[in-house]
């Protein structure tokens, strides 16, 4: 494995983008997918309606898309920030619908006693959400949300190829490509192992996070 | 899903009704009005001439007849790749669920490292793999009907998916009431045939919902091939199309609108069969609430 | 993604469906009809024995260049790269409706000679010396450049120095290319480059003003400048030289020495094949067929 020895400082570089790429994503996704199964169970029918399809719309379309999408469409409109930013907009955007569904199945799991007991106390349905079932979904839903941000993880190396460079795929691209290396110690040696050593530990910390949330029904 | 929103709240009284109108009214208004936004700026770019869509939507056009066989092509591909590496998938992943449910403590540690490893790469890597490096190491799919190409992110796709279903397929097997492996072996079935006659064939029926989720996952997956070879499916196509056209929005367009419609209708497919099963048999019902699908989603 | 209109690939089908519909009635910009020779002999074990007696070739060449090698709605390639193949089938005996065309991009050129999937590679194919290591060339058929393109109001990148002098200016290219590679050297941090997989991404992104330049060989930068309207401007001059060669086997010196010899037969076929594809780009100039090098 001396091709990703000699290049450990690309390597290095590139898994330090590829996990900046993942902080940024996780850190958008997570309360926009909230957001997005709020509208979905709300009360206003057009929210409902928009909550709907956005999912469907995201869900339905390959990540590849909507990054042609984020990297020349969006500057169309007259938006004009840089490739990671629509890079990591994109993952954020497609795993909102993920996060969501997982979210609202969650929502679903929660008794209607606990809503029906929070709207007896004189919650509104904002209220009874944000404070009687939200918390408890947010525990039911750790699971499968966990694999919807492994996923994302893995996802993130797609971003890679839209004008973001520099993570650990396109790392692997230009190793091979450009400088001749062979493919199968850059590719399995260095940018597999890469990507499994950020999944392994979500892994392994969802584990952790799972005993910790978890409660006896 | 009706029934659950009302869990959340009340039916609800005048004022609340005049809440949600209001509601109803501006949320209306905020959406018209961000999309009508869009609208201008895309016209103001001369996005909705014909010169730009002529070719994709107006049959008088004189490419049109080209661009759509192309994306025929396109969606052909596509869904042949899919469906090759699902039936794959599918095969090798309950191969693997079999032997982890039949193997001992000790024995299944090599395919509990096996599943983890293949779930923690990502599946662009490993079509990656099944394209690029596999010819470089000197395994040759050439010969192959349908070519490299198409081998290799047939063979990208079913790794990274049959380690998936070969859990779908364990936890649906561990789903099933005890008493129904019970009864087989107590009728004199050999373990095996516990497992082929009884155990999978009620384990495939729950998961049915679970594998067509898992197959729009497959088909968008196959779009992953551009970046790496040429395989003309649907993306590929819409990329070949915009090359010669140069209106890449209104293509890009279009093969989104054709991804969302294949997809949403499996996905459909799937709620429908997921429906039926939870009115029909009961050894289905317990977990033919389709928790499994989400579950392994979003890849 | 490109708003522009009537990119060079759209121009050059459209000059196609016009011709078509003419008739092609001598027109003196349509594709050429490459002289195709009548039985030829050649020595019997040589690679063109055998290549006319099978009378078909297998041809390596992009789909996706503009000018060189593109593929049309109608599944056929066209461009300079597909009528330098044609010529030299020609003096093979091989029509041009007998060529098979092999999609190659630049990332398995060599792979595809060695692996035996094609008989030659003509796919803007840059001679040099790692690539010689795998296998042989024959050429140089042109001579291309890299340039720098920006938008026609930038007066402050004017060659690749200013990647050095200022910091904050992007330039984009394509994943794994050479002149990816080669630019890397005048930039002042890596964030400077933009990476995609085509160049029409690169001039999608400067034309919405996403990246302030494009890199890559002249030619290919001369067809986005001749689309965009007077969008776009080449700057500086041609800061490396980048020979363009038929791959072909390594080591098949009888092949080499038969292209060199077609091609310089066929001088007025070369003038007609770039002025029928490439050449059509405004501010291109009709090259001469350059001096090849020693076949090896």
């Amino acid at each position: 494995m001396s091709p990703v020895l000699d290049n450990i400082d690309l390597f290095v570089d590139g898994f330090l983008t590829s996990l900046e790429i993942i902080l940024w994503a996780l850190a958008g996704t997570l309360p926009l997918g909230v957001l997005i199964a709020a509208c979905r169970v709300s009360p206003i029918p057009p929210l409902r309606a928009f909550g709907t399809f956005w999912v469907t719309t995201f869900r339905n379309t390959p990540l590849t898309v909507v990054l042609v999408f984020c990297a020349f469409g969006l500057p169309e409109l007259g938006i004009n920030r840089s490739f990671f930013f629509f890079g990591v907009l994109g993952l954020v955007l497609y795993t909102s619908a993920f996060v969501c569904e997982a979210v609202r199945s969650g929502i679903n799991s929660v008794p209607a006693g606990q809503a029906e007991a929070a709207r007896s106390i004189g919650l509104n349905f904002t209220q009874g959400l944000r404070y009687v079932v939200l918390p408890q979904a947010l525990r039911t839903v750790v699971p499968p949300l966990g694999s919807v941000v492994i996923a994302m993880m893995k996802n993130s190396a797609v971003v890679g190829a839209f004008g973001v460079g520099g993570d650990l795929w396109s790392t692997g691209q230009r190793l091979t490509s450009a400088l001749g290396y062979e493919t199968f110690p850059i590719f399995v040696g260095g940018v597999a192992v890469g990507y499994l050593i950020i999944t392994l530990t979500a892994g392994a910390l969802l584990q952790v996070l799972e005993r910790r949330v978890a409660i006896a029904r | 899903m009706s029934q659950q929103q009302t869990v959340l709240y009340d039916a609800q009284g005048p004022r609340a009704r005049r809440r949600t109108l209001i509601g109803t009214v501006v949320a209306v208004i905020a959406l018209l009005g961000l999309a009508f936004v869009v609208y201008r700026r895309l016209d103001e770019r001369g996005q909705f001439s014909m010169e730009e869509w002529g070719p994709l939507i107006d049959p008088g056009n004189d490419a049109f007849d080209a661009v759509w066989r192309l994306i025929g092509e396109g969606i052909v591909n596509t869904l042949k790749a899919a469906t090759v590496a699902m039936v794959l998938s599918i095969v090798l992943g309950t191969l693997i669920a079999v032997a982890r449910l039949s193997l001992g403590r000790v024995g299944r540690i090599p395919l509990i490292g096996l599943v983890e490893l293949f779930r923690g790469i990502p599946v662009v890597v490993l079509v990656y793999i099944g394209v690029r490096v596999l010819p470089d190491v000197g395994v040759d799919l050439r010969g192959l009907p349908g070519g490299q190409v198409f081998w290799g992110l047939v063979i990208g796709l079913t790794v990274y998916n049959m380690v998936i279903f070969a859990e779908i397929v364990r936890a649906g097997v561990a789903s099933l009431p005890k008493g129904q492996r019970e009864a087989a072996l107590a009728t004199g079935l050999t373990s095996w045939q516990t497992m082929r006659i009884v155990l999978l064939p009620q384990a495939f029926r729950t998961m049915l919902p679970a594998i067509i989720s898992q197959l729009i996952v497959v088909l968008k997956d196959t779009s992953l091939v551009t970046f790496i070879a040429n395989f003309d499916e649907l993306l590929s196509q819409g990329e070949s199309i915009q090359r010669n056209l140069g209106n890449p929005i209104q293509t890009f367009f279009v093969i989104a609108v054709l991804y969302i419609a294949i997809n949403y209708a499996l996905g459909r497919l799937a709620q429908w069969i997921q429906a039926r099963q939870a009115r029909g048999g009961s050894a289905v019902k317990a977990t033919a609430r389709g928790d499994l699908a989400p579950v392994r989603d979003g890849a | 993604m490109s708003f522009r209109r009537g990119a060079l690939a759209a121009t050059m089908t459209a000059t196609a469906l016009v011709l078509a519909a003419c008739g092609g009635s001598g027109d003196d910009t349509a594709a050429p009809e490459p002289e195709v020779a009548e039985a030829p002999e050649f020595e019997a074990g040589t690679t063109m024995a055998e290549l006319a007696e099978a009378g078909t070739i297998r041809v390596g060449t992009k789909f996706d260049q503009p000018g060189f090698g593109l593929e049309n709605l109608e599944g056929e390639v066209e461009g300079f790269d597909v009528e330098i193949a044609k010529i030299i089938a020609g003096g093979l005996g091989i029509a041009p409706e007998d060529i098979e065309w092999v999609q190659t991009p630049s990332a398995v050129r060599e792979e595809v000679l060695e692996g035996d999937e094609v008989d030659m590679v003509v796919a803007t194919y840059t001679i040099n010396d790692t690539r010689k290591e795998r296998i042989s060339f024959a050429g140089p058929y042109y001579t291309a450049g890299q340039q720098i393109m920006v938008a026609a109001d930038n007066d402050e990148i004017t060659g690749p120095e200013s990647f050095t002098d200022n910091p904050d200016a992007t330039v984009c290219s394509v994943t794994g290319s050479t002149p990816a590679e080669q630019i890397t050297e005048y930039l002042a941090s890596p964030d400077q480059l933009v990476l995609f997989d085509e160049y029409s991404q690169c001039a999608d992104s400067l034309s919405n003003g996403q990246v302030d330049a494009v890199t890559t060989d002249n030619v290919i930068l001369l067809g986005f400048v001749s689309e965009s309207d007077g969008e776009f401007k080449l700057v500086g001059e041609q800061f490396t030289e980048e020979p363009y060669g038929i791959g072909i086997p390594k080591g098949d010196v009888a092949f080499c020495e038969f292209i060199h010899e077609t091609l310089r037969e066929n001088e007025d076929a070369y003038t007609e094949a770039w002025e029928a594809t490439a050449g059509q780009v405004e501010g291109t100039e009709t090259p001469e067929l350059p001096e090849f090098d020693e076949c090896a």
